[in-house]
């Protein structure tokens, strides 16, 4: 009973100007540990950019990239970034569609590591372009030469997908965070005041606009979840459209999907950690949703498990050699211990989400999902590397490790995606401040309900139930 | 593309012949190469160096896997690893040479996944690369089965011919620059001479008029280069050549997934056949006393 107590998606004794005050001042005075985090970004970036300018003008070559393994790290972290961006969406679109309201304090974070996350992602395949200056031509764009891109190309699909995805997620993104801009722009002074009041968009809190807000929001979550389903499986038919051992693989459409929502709720649960410690905000971001956040995850990472051995059975009763020999060659060849490492990391390690101890303890959690995510990092690596470097043609078997250009680009783009993601919760209210008052009021009404007629039988007399303003939880509690 | 071609079956237009597809072809330029005859002298290779302006990376880059060699000669034991257990046996079979170009598929896995379509198909029935078009996102050389796309990782054209060098390179052909893809043309710049002054002696090209630098260059005359059209499409009227008589003598037909041959001295063949790439290169087997 006293778990319970402890234990709760969110004290709904919480004043609605407490909750304005907390959000708010983590956009003024979060711990040290924010500039730390800042600095070392920055450091991050710092690397890529050496690495890229080297690599742009010497060449490709420089990244040890050769004749058969003509992608390779780029290509993987491409994906890695895409399956973070599904997350988001998962918490915002999918969960609010389905009622689930414990989402309400850590959607908006999620919903900015999507669309942060997909800007990292869209620098890898330009990155990894022979020739970066031209890559405007896998656009449709009009052009006198009368030339278009090659519409059966999946590549240019991506493309397509891509930044339909990121327009759409940065759209919901800045949609649901009009009513709190409202605030910041009530509350804020000098740049912030007329940047708030832009952004704002004139939002005044009555019930016209309320209702308005709500059809989009509605509508845009509507449009967005089969957008995320489709962007990954078209990000899959990258491997799948091609005939390449280990590439043409029909399951993969939902394999990394699966893979996409398990790695990118895993880095919601690595930002939880962070966030709450940088802005002190034990009270909304509770061990009760933490614990409801690694339960999806543990069960996403079961079906991520699922599809894995489902990948490897068809392969094992199939009747193609060639495919049969890159299982193996994962199983047992030079990627091995990567390869075992990934299976460790995305099957192993989640077991540790099953334990109720656990999944309260922060460290722990921190430590499990970061090494989800390498898991998951792992699997886009070895799904990209061993096919090539064992494919049909003997010949071209070769094993090929990518130099410090390429391990600089990625651990950059973890530094692009760093900056980019605290720049945003230091500028823009990360938690949604009107939805936890939502979510407030909701538990009081329920509280008042359920408690009072057991309260009133029993011997501790009536229940102090807080006084319920039935109003909207707009803006006037700032 | 109408509706009624959407909700068709798609899989008969990565066919050339069918309706749909690609049937406008002047010529279908292919091979017939025999293992029998090929010493593996790497002639060709160099033949092929001369003719297209490949970059020579050096002994260092080549090791890495970043040459760009468009006709290799593989070389092949009977045992797998040889190493340490190397028997007389197998040092007195030697080993056995492939020479492969580009195989110039009619249902090219390379064409269909260039996000740019630097890579078509042309009516000469070549598997065309387009330079200045393409933005080397490499993806057509892994979707090849035959890795034989070379991507230039370095730029070789401002230093890899010193200074006398850069006078032998061959003016019909450009050289590359760092970032984008090549492979094998078929000698498309030796086709387009032949095939102009054919035109203007209005006539239609002989056979044998145009001779790849590698089937010029083979002492054993191993590589037979031809107009293959008569194969494709009888109905042309495209006389017989050299090529398709080799490859009606060793019953191998294109658009087919598996050949049937009905006697062992059949020896024709085509490289990963099964995969339905459609290649217009045949291999007649090497034969040897075992």
């Amino acid at each position: 009973m006293q778990n319970n107590e402890v234990y709760k998606d969110i004290n709904e004794d919480l004043k609605w100007t407490q909750i304005n005050k907390d959000i708010l001042q983590s956009m003024e005075n979060p711990r040290k540990g924010y500039w730390i985090s800042v600095a070392v970004c920055l450091f991050l970036i710092m690397f890529a950019v050496v690495g890229e300018i080297y690599q742009y003008q010497i060449g490709m070559g420089v990244a040890n990239l050769n004749w058969p393994h003509m992608w390779d790290l780029y290509i993987a972290t491409f994906i890695f970034w895409i399956g973070m961006s599904h997350a988001g969406t998962l918490l915002s679109a999918i969960l609010h569609i389905m009622n689930a309201d414990w989402r309400k304090p850590i959607y908006r974070f999620a919903e900015a590591m999507t669309t942060f996350s997909l800007m990292t992602a869209g620098l890898f395949p330009m990155i990894h372009l022979g020739r970066l200056w031209n890559m405007y031509w896998v656009l449709p764009y009009l052009t006198d030469r009368g030339i278009w891109p090659n519409f059966r190309s999946p590549l240019v699909w991506d493309a397509f997908a891509i930044s339909t995805y990121l327009t759409s997620s940065a759209l919901f993104l800045f949609i649901g965070m009009i009513p709190d801009l409202a605030i910041c722009r009530d509350n804020a002074r000098g740049w912030r005041k007329k940047l708030y009041t832009a952004l704002s968009l004139g939002w005044r809190g009555d019930d016209r606009q309320w209702r308005n807000f709500r059809r989009t929001y509605l509508i845009m979550a509507c449009f967005l979840i089969p957008l995320a389903v489709s962007v990954h499986s078209i990000v899959s038919s990258d491997f799948a459209m091609s005939i390449m051992p280990g590439w043409s693989v029909t399951s993969f459409p939902p394999y990394f999907v699966a893979g996409a929502l398990y790695s990118g709720c895993a880095a919601i649960i690595t930002l939880f950690i962070l966030l709450r410690y940088y802005f002190r905000w034990e009270e909304y971001m509770t061990i009760a949703i933490l614990e409801k956040t690694c339960k999806l995850t543990f069960a996403i990472a079961m079906v991520w498990t699922y599809l894995n051995l489902i990948e490897f059975a068809s392969v094992w009763y199939g009747h193609s050699a060639a495919d049969k020999e890159v299982l193996l060659a994962k199983f047992s060849g030079p990627y091995a211990p990567f390869f075992w490492g990934m299976i460790f990391c995305g099957s192993i390690v989640p077991f540790v989400l099953a334990f109720e101890k656990w999944r309260r303890h922060l460290p722990t959690m921190m430590v499990v999902s970061i090494l989800l995510n390498l898991g998951m990092w792992l699997e886009r690596w070895m799904i990209v590397t061993p096919t090539l470097s064992l494919s049909y043609h003997p010949i071209a078997h070769d094993v090929m490790w990518p130099s410090w250009v390429q391990w600089f680009i990625v651990a950059g783009s973890f530094g692009w995606f760093g900056l980019l993601f605290l720049v945003f919760v230091k500028v823009f209210p990360s938690v949604s401040m009107y939805e936890c008052k939502e979510m407030v009021l909701h538990r009081r009404e329920l509280a008042n309900k359920e408690i009072s007629p057991v309260m009133a039988n029993g011997p501790g007399g009536g229940a102090p139930a807080p006084g319920v303003a039935n109003k909207s939880p707009g803006v006037e509690g700032s | 593309m109408s509706l009624s071609n959407l909700v068709d079956d798609w899989s008969k237009y990565r066919k050339g012949r069918e309706e749909g597809g690609y049937h406008d072809y002047e010529h279908m330029w292919g091979m017939s190469i025999d293992l029998n005859k090929c010493i593996g002298c790497n002639a060709c290779s160099v033949a092929c160096y001369a003719e297209n302006n490949l970059a020579v990376v050096g002994k260092e880059k080549f090791e890495k896997g970043q040459g760009m060699h468009w006709l290799r000669i593989e070389r092949y034991w009977d045992e797998p690893d040889l190493g340490e257990e190397r028997t007389a046996e197998f040092q007195q079979h030697g080993a056995s040479f492939l020479p492969m170009m580009c195989q110039q598929c009619n249902a090219a896995t390379c064409e269909p996944v260039c996000p740019v379509a630097a890579t078509y198909h042309t009516p000469d029935g070549l598997n065309a690369q387009v330079y200045n078009r393409c933005i080397g996102s490499r993806y057509c050389s892994n979707n090849c089965p035959y890795r034989l796309r070379y991507f230039n990782f370095w730029s070789f054209y401002e230093d890899s011919w010193p200074a006398p060098l850069n006078m032998q390179l061959n003016p019909d052909i450009t050289v590359r620059d760092k970032g984008v893809m090549e492979k094998c043309t078929f000698c498309v710049q030796r086709i387009r001479t032949v095939k102009d002054k054919a035109r203007m002696e209005d006539r239609k090209v002989r056979d044998g008029e145009v001779q790849t630098a590698c089937s010029q260059t083979c002492p054993t005359g191993a590589i037979e280069f031809g107009d293959m059209l008569g194969m494709y499409d009888p109905e042309t009227g495209v006389a017989e050549t050299r090529v398709t008589k080799m490859w009606r003598k060793h019953q191998v037909e294109l658009g087919k997934t598996k050949q049937n041959k009905q006697t062992p001295d059949m020896r024709g063949y085509r490289v990963f056949e099964f995969l339905n790439t459609d290649p217009c290169v045949m291999y007649l087997d090497r034969v040897r006393e075992v």
